[in-house]
């Protein structure tokens, strides 16, 4: 290769120098943009997998919350109990968007949702936290939010232990839906009930009260984004015991996938091939 | 022997286990626990807070509480608590403890009533104290001083402030918070029974079919004895029925089988109802044998007023007081009072005057006639549209339920139990609607058996043990004895060695009325000791005011800065309960000690040292002389009585009172006390002021003088070393055994000897009555009642203030479980903080809605006598119903308190903290 | 008189910059309402809306919906710029002039320039950020250059608390101060770029006049975008690239009154 350059004369070189020059530019500039491009991407996948964050009441799944926010703060500053956080470099969250840690502040569930009004860009969506009225007109319902879900740490409860505790009961701006107290005897003692909380995922907005006022040292109630508390039932059973549960099939596509390592295999081939 | 965790677990169980059940645990296991807990020492003790008397387990280190466990031997409990028994081991290390005396002083150092706090020696705290107690106590005698007192008194401490109070100074100004909180009860137990305290015990739940709370929040008010109520309904819940009487829904009601949310003050109506019901309708059910063997029938004067100021036109009332005020001369009857007083031929639009307001507590016997005619008005009809409290509540379900409520109680063989607590004590008519509810138990002979019975569950941890049974009582001496009667008198100076005549035979100043005397410069020295008045008495602007603007001296002893040390001109830091010896009463009458744990907190001294150091500054020339108290009455000089009885004239009441020869006779070191501290004794390493202690074992004198009062008089309690190897007894304790179901024969020592049949109410007071009818009693001929109890007529009245135009909500106050009271202690344990940081108002979401309310706004809460600011709660653990708002009163930040009306049960002169006219609006 | 004329333009900028930064304090910090939000998102008086246009692309980008009240808002601000003309937005809004400005003026106070030309980097830069970033927005869902704007931490953290941003903004003025002179402004911030496209064609613009001109060369010492003033000395005419920041300085530093602000489409040349 090296001789074959060499015989390209000086005028073909003049020539295609300015091409080159061009064409390296723009080699360069590639060269550059995937090399800042995966960076880039690499670091805001790294904030990204973040997955204990909080969002504030409305916010859209989080997906599609992190590309509407625009970081403007306005949520934050609608908040009139100081909750919300701005995440700042430094965090571990995605720098500027808004948080909740409900141990150092709770939502307080606004009847009237400030932040989610102060939102520009639907990043906190007003769909998600309204209703039909009775004329069909939609209605804000702070009791839809869906921040997160509160989790009990039953080792940890004093509760369980027996403790007559529920402070996260009584402090449940959905007492008596979101946690209930389950009555159970204490047959350690024989005298007493265990009167301990236990949340319900349909009614619970993962507010944060509970988390706020447990008193045991490190919460032994908190609020974990509903995708890392819960699990998922097969929308391929359906409970007969509940007509609503129905719904899970909604939108579900008909065909069913199922591949195991077993079934990987076309059956003539399993057929035809080996020994016995 | 080394144990894994895993089995260190398993045989503690076994330890709490066999205790529970009354086994005998090996010496061998007992030896492993011993061996796993060293490095810390675990001693029993009781829960600081309410009147359940959860027992604990205190664990120390290095002078240190390092941590509690609920005590698995403690009958009560067996080892479980609430979330405020669970931060027993940190309520004594507030980051803002008291820890030297403060007092007001100018730039000089002198005390100054207009100058700011600023710490100074005990020696120059008690010489001012001291100094004003004199100058007061000179020009105005014993009426002139007063104690607020209190049921979170150690016994020994209520004790030996009763006796300095009543046989040193000779004043009855004596009175403790516990006349907040269960006066009524007592006054009703007198009434009814002669003697005071709930007939059953806690075991009463576990026997019972039906438990019925009257006014009584007990899921967060007495949290571990509501889980033995839902133990109770688990086991059996198709049979066992729980039923919720209440004026606003609370956590009571998710296990109740049925809610009845009735408007305040009715509970008077509905019980009438029931009698009405079962006297009419279902005579079958009354016990026949019961009532004729044990019951006599009783009424009393409706004209008593309500325990506002006599004069009602006084001059430090608002004008926007006055109307409220004119109540305690008199009312005109409204449609419904009227109805309801029918059988004494009065009309609506008629004016009752007060006439018997003095006399309050009088009452006389009737007969079933006229107790029936007295009845006859209450129809379910009439109390159904009268009671029900939910607006919203169609009336035909509401008259279902009270319904199902006299069948609860009139079933044969349906054992039940009524529990209540503030809503019926705090009262206008606390003592009726207590009398009211024996009435019931009475009338179906469903009482002092177990699993039946009518039972006043009190608040405070010893409102029983100290307040109750020592007598720190304003008309009391110890063992249900009274100032009034010179019999008891003389019982007591015999007992504390005084002379005779050295009491005081004029009923003193209730707590109330110490404050309205303050206000009125007839009290100008008070010394306030474990409660927190400024915070817990109604219509505190008047009160707070009379602090700084009158003549007077103000010592608070206090643990925290909280309001009342605020508005002192003197504080004395305190030591905390687990920084002495000490006993408190439950409200099961039982009786439990605990020892000193750990030194006091800086220079922080007990009440007791306080106290004994206080009498040592007089001599009995100054206070047995003549004393002028009323018009009518002076107290005699009885000085030459004393130097009959050996005493010199510069005897100081330490000599005479506390460290006398009997005294001495109890030395330190005693073997119970082996290896614990006794401050007050022996003094401790922090050498206080160079004291070196009192050299004898003052606790234990206090406790054993103490109990010669109810020996032999069905107050009998044991010696102090048994309570320390026991968890707790149960009074009367005779011959070493407790007493479970009092009055009942079989349960009963002094019901069995009374020979009365199965039952005996055997109390002594106000068993010779007048008869008389309806009106008032006839003759001065007296019938001796023995043996019986009173099935009292009472009727339904309206509160002096009600809603209207102006003012048109109903409020109610009370508490929450994360805090106890003022939250002096609870305020400061971090957690509990958090969980609960502000009183909230509690109101019912479409009232919250029609004033344009947000959840969680500030609003203004305003009564005729003072406002304050509160954060709107509408979905809380409290729900009104349209019409009543609830704020607890623990947060000195909403002081609710200002907002109160400062209106007594007559009888009882215990305040109603539930019910006064409000109106709110946005601050 | 002769110092605030001589810095009367750089007098209005900080004005501007730091009373615009103030009401976004005030907004959060006292609840005032005259400006809620920041510079990516706003609402004067709670009413209009103001937003990021390059933040309302990027999410584009990214493959979302954006609100009608986001779009308005990005029209309003890409309307006013575009009419305002060059980067106005840099030099009197931006609070990150303030701190490469402070850079710039070190670096020439310690003459870091004397040693020569150490680093290289094409002003074309940030338009191959913008295109880079509006990839890794559709690639990642997500508005790409939001997510570590330094300009957005700042002005941020000015409003909010900083965080660890102050570690960001530090690392912009060492650059600036000791790498590549108006490096991030000049050659990175693909804001800036954004804003030169978007001002290209507005209406405030320098205006030479060589007559004037005694070729002092204080202009181009001075100008962050020396590029743009290639026709001084040379030749009457408006500073027509959008890279202008209209900042005003080449006019401060002129003693020979050869530059002066004009309108284009409007004022004569000279």
């Amino acid at each position: 290769m090296g001789d074959a350059r060499e015989e390209i004369s000086e005028e073909i070189r003049e020539e295609t120098n300015g091409r080159r020059k061009f064409l390296i530019e723009t080699v360069r500039g590639l060269g550059f943009a995937v090399t800042g491009g995966l960076v880039w991407s690499g670091f805001i996948e790294g904030k990204k997998a973040y997955p204990f964050i909080l969002r504030p009441p409305g916010a859209a799944p989080e997906e599609s919350f992190l590309v509407r926010c625009t970081k403007c703060g306005m949520c934050v500053e609608a908040c009139p109990y100081d909750a919300l956080i701005l995440a700042s470099p430094g965090d571990e969250r995605p720098v500027g968007t808004p948080y909740l840690m409900p141990r150092e502040r709770p939502c307080y569930m606004c009847k009237d949702i400030p932040c989610m009004k102060a939102c520009p860009t639907g990043a906190l969506d007003k769909s998600l936290v309204s209703e039909k009225d009775g004329h069909g007109k939609a209605k804000l319902n702070i009791n839809l939010a869906k921040i997160g879900m509160a989790v009990i740490d039953r080792e940890n409860c004093i509760a369980y232990w027996g403790i007559q505790c529920d402070a996260c009961y009584r402090v449940c701006p959905l007492i008596d839906k979101a946690i209930t107290v389950e009555y159970t005897r204490n047959e350690r003692t024989g005298k007493h009930a265990i009167l301990a909380p236990v949340v319900h995922s349909d009614a619970c907005t993962g507010c944060g009260l509970c988390e706020r006022a447990c008193v045991t040292k490190k919460a032994s109630i908190f609020v974990l984004p509903r995708r890392v508390a819960m699990g998922e039932s097969s929308e391929r059973y359906i409970r007969g015991w509940d007509i609503k549960d129905e719904q899970r099939l909604e939108g579900v596509s008909p065909e069913t996938k199922t591949v195991t390592p077993r079934s990987s295999k076309d059956p003539l081939e399993y057929l035809n091939k080996g020994d016995f | 022997m080394s144990l894994s965790r895993r089995e260190f677990l398993k045989t503690t169980a076994a330890v709490a286990a066999a205790t529970a059940v009354g086994m005998t645990v090996p010496d061998e296991l007992k030896a492993v626990v011993k061996k796993t807990e060293a490095g810390w020492r675990w001693d029993k003790a009781v829960c600081r807070f309410c009147g359940t008397g959860c027992g604990i387990m205190i664990a120390t280190r290095d002078d240190r509480i390092v941590a509690v466990k609920g005590d698995p031997a403690a009958p009560v409990n067996i080892g479980l608590n609430c979330i405020k028994g669970y931060f027993n081991a940190k309520i004594i290390y507030g980051a803002d403890r008291l820890t030297d005396p403060l007092m007001r002083v100018n730039e000089k150092g002198e005390f100054d009533k207009k100058g700011k706090f600023k710490p100074v020696s005990w020696q120059k705290a008690l010489d001012e104290m001291v100094k004003q107690f004199k100058k007061y106590y000179s020009q105005m005698g014993p009426t002139g001083v007063a104690v607020f007192g209190s049921g979170q008194y150690t016994i020994q401490e209520g004790y030996a402030m009763a006796k300095l109070m009543k046989a040193g100074f000779r004043s009855n100004n004596l009175d403790p918070n516990a006349r907040h909180c269960m006066a009524s009860a007592v006054a009703a137990f007198m009434q009814t029974f002669g003697i005071d305290e709930p007939a059953g015990n806690y075991d009463d739940m576990h026997h019972t079919d039906t438990i019925v709370t009257w006014g009584a929040n007990m899921a967060e008010m007495h949290p571990v004895l509501w889980s033995k109520v839902t133990d109770r309904k688990l086991s059996k819940p198709d049979r066992v029925k729980v039923v919720n009487l209440t004026t606003y829904t609370n956590r009571c009601s998710n296990l109740a089988d049925i809610e009845i949310i009735f408007k305040p003050n009715t509970d008077l109506a509905i019980l009438n109802y029931i009698a009405h019901e079962i006297v009419f309708n279902r005579p079958e059910a009354i016990d026949r044998e019961f009532v004729n063997k044990n019951c006599v029938f009783a009424t009393g004067h409706v004209d008593i007023g309500y325990g506002l100021r006599d004069n009602i036109k006084h001059p430090k009332y608002k004008v926007s007081e006055m109307d409220t005020a004119s109540k305690e001369a008199y009312k005109i009857l409204t449609k419904e009072e009227a109805r309801a007083l029918g059988s004494l031929n009065l009309k609506p639009g008629d004016r009752l005057d007060m006439k018997n307001a003095a006399q309050a507590d009088a009452h006389w016997l009737i007969s079933l006639e006229d107790f029936k005619k007295g009845l006859e008005p209450y129809t379910l009809d009439f109390v159904a549209e009268l009671a029900k409290g939910d607006p919203d509540e169609p009336l035909d379900e509401f008259k279902g339920k009270l319904k199902k409520l006299v069948d609860l109680y009139a079933e044969k063989g349906r054992k039940v139990v009524s529990f209540w607590t503030m809503g019926f004590n705090q009262h206008t008519r606390g003592t009726w609607v207590n009398e009211q509810i024996y009435t019931v138990h009475l009338l179906l002979g469903k009482q002092s058996e177990p699993g039946n019975g009518a039972f006043s569950l009190t608040g405070q941890p010893s409102a029983c043990g100290t307040a109750r049974e020592v007598g720190t009582f304003a008309h009391r001496l110890p063992a249900d004895m009274v100032v009034m009667n010179p019999k008891h008198r003389a019982t007591s100076e015999k007992i504390w060695k005084v002379p005779d005549g050295a009491i005081n035979p004029v009923v003193g100043s209730h707590y109330v009325k110490i404050m309205r005397d303050l206000e009125d410069g007839k009290i100008k020295w008070t010394w306030v000791m474990v409660n927190n008045p400024w915070q817990n008495s109604a219509n505190l602007n008047h009160w707070i005011k009379a602090t700084r603007e009158m003549d007077n001296f103000i010592v608070v002893s206090e643990a925290y800065p909280g309001i009342s040390a605020k508005v002192a001109d003197l504080i004395l830091p305190s030591a905390m309960i687990f920084e002495k010896w000490g006993a408190y009463g439950n409200a099961e009458r039982r009786t439990q000690h605990w020892r000193q744990q750990v030194t006091p907190i800086g220079k922080a001294m007990s009440d007791t040292w306080q106290i004994l150091e206080f009498s040592k500054r007089f001599t009995l020339s100054e206070v047995w002389k003549e004393h002028k108290i009323t018009d009518k009455v002076t107290l005699p000089n009885v000085l030459n009585k004393a130097k009959e009885m050996g005493y010199k004239e510069t005897d100081t009441l330490f000599d005479v009172l506390f460290a006398n020869k009997e005294a001495k006779g109890y030395k330190w070191p005693d073997p119970i006390g082996k290896g614990f501290l006794n401050s007050e004794a022996a003094g401790d390493r922090r050498n206080v002021e160079g004291f070196k202690g009192y050299g004898f074992f003052v606790q234990k004198y206090l406790w054993e003088e103490y109990r010669k009062f109810g020996l032999g008089k069905a107050h009998d309690l044991a010696d102090f070393d048994s309570y320390h190897k026991v968890r707790g007894l149960r009074w009367p304790v005779v011959d070493g055994k407790e007493t479970l179901w009092r009055f009942n024969s079989e349960y009963d020592p002094y019901a069995k000897a009374a020979n009365h049949g199965r039952f005996a109410f055997y109390g002594e007071a106000f068993k010779e009555l007048p008869k008389g009818d309806l009106f008032g009693p006839k003759g001065a001929e007296k019938v001796k009642i023995h043996n019986k109890a009173k099935i009292f007529l009472r009727h339904y009245m309206e509160p002096p203030e009600v809603p209207d135009k102006e003012y048109p909500i109903w409020l109610c106050t009370g508490r929450v479980l994360e805090h106890w009271h003022s939250g002096t202690m609870t305020m400061r344990v971090p957690e509990l903080y958090r969980a609960v940081p502000e009183a909230l108002c509690f109101m019912n979401p479409k009232d919250a809605k029609t004033y344009g309310f947000k959840e969680g706004e500030l609003i203004w809460i305003e009564s005729r006598r003072g406002k304050v600011k509160a954060r709107v709660d509408t979905r809380g653990r409290n729900n009104p119903p349209r019409g009543l708002i609830f704020v607890p009163w623990f947060d000195e930040n909403v002081l609710i308190n200002k907002v109160t009306l400062d209106a007594t049960c007559p009888i009882s002169k215990e305040t109603d903290f539930k019910k006064c006219a409000v109106k709110v609006y946005k601050a | 008189m002769g110092i605030i004329r001589k810095y009367r333009f750089m007098i209005l900028r900080r004005s501007s910059q730091l009373s615009l930064m103030f009401l976004f304090f005030a907004g959060n910090a006292y609840g005032w309402s005259v400006l809620k939000g920041n510079l990516s998102s706003s609402r004067i008086m709670d009413e209009v809306p103001l937003s990021d246009p390059f933040a309302i692309l990027q999410i584009f980008a990214a493959g979302s919906i954006v609100s009608s009240e986001a779009l308005l808002g990005a029209l309003t601000i890409t309307t006013f710029f575009a009419i305002a003309g060059g980067r106005v937005f840099c030099s009197w809004v931006c609070p990150m002039n303030l701190v490469t400005d402070l850079a710039n003026r070190l670096r020439r106070t310690f003459r870091i320039d004397s040693a020569g030309k150490s680093w290289w980097m094409s002003r074309n830069t940030r338009y191959w950020v913008i295109g880079i970033g509006l990839i890794v927005s559709l690639f990642m869902g997500v508005a790409a250059f939001e997510w570590l704007s330094p300009v957005s931490m700042l002005h941020r953290g000015v409003i909010y608390g900083m965080g660890a941003g102050w570690a960001a903004v530090l690392s912009i003025f060492l650059f600036d101060f000791l790498v590549i002179k108006n490096g991030f402004c000049g050659h990175i911030c693909p804001l800036g770029g954004f804003y030169s496209i978007i001002g290209r064609f507005g209406l405030f613009r320098i205006r030479h006049h060589k007559g004037k001109c005694t070729l002092c060369m204080k202009c181009i010492e001075i100008c962050p975008e020396k590029q743009v003033l290639s026709m001084v000395g040379k030749k009457d005419g408006m500073v027509l690239s959008g890279e202008c920041t209209n900042c005003g300085r080449c006019i401060e530093v002129c003693d020979d009154n050869a530059m002066k602000f004009g309108m284009r489409y409007i004022s004569k040349i000279t």
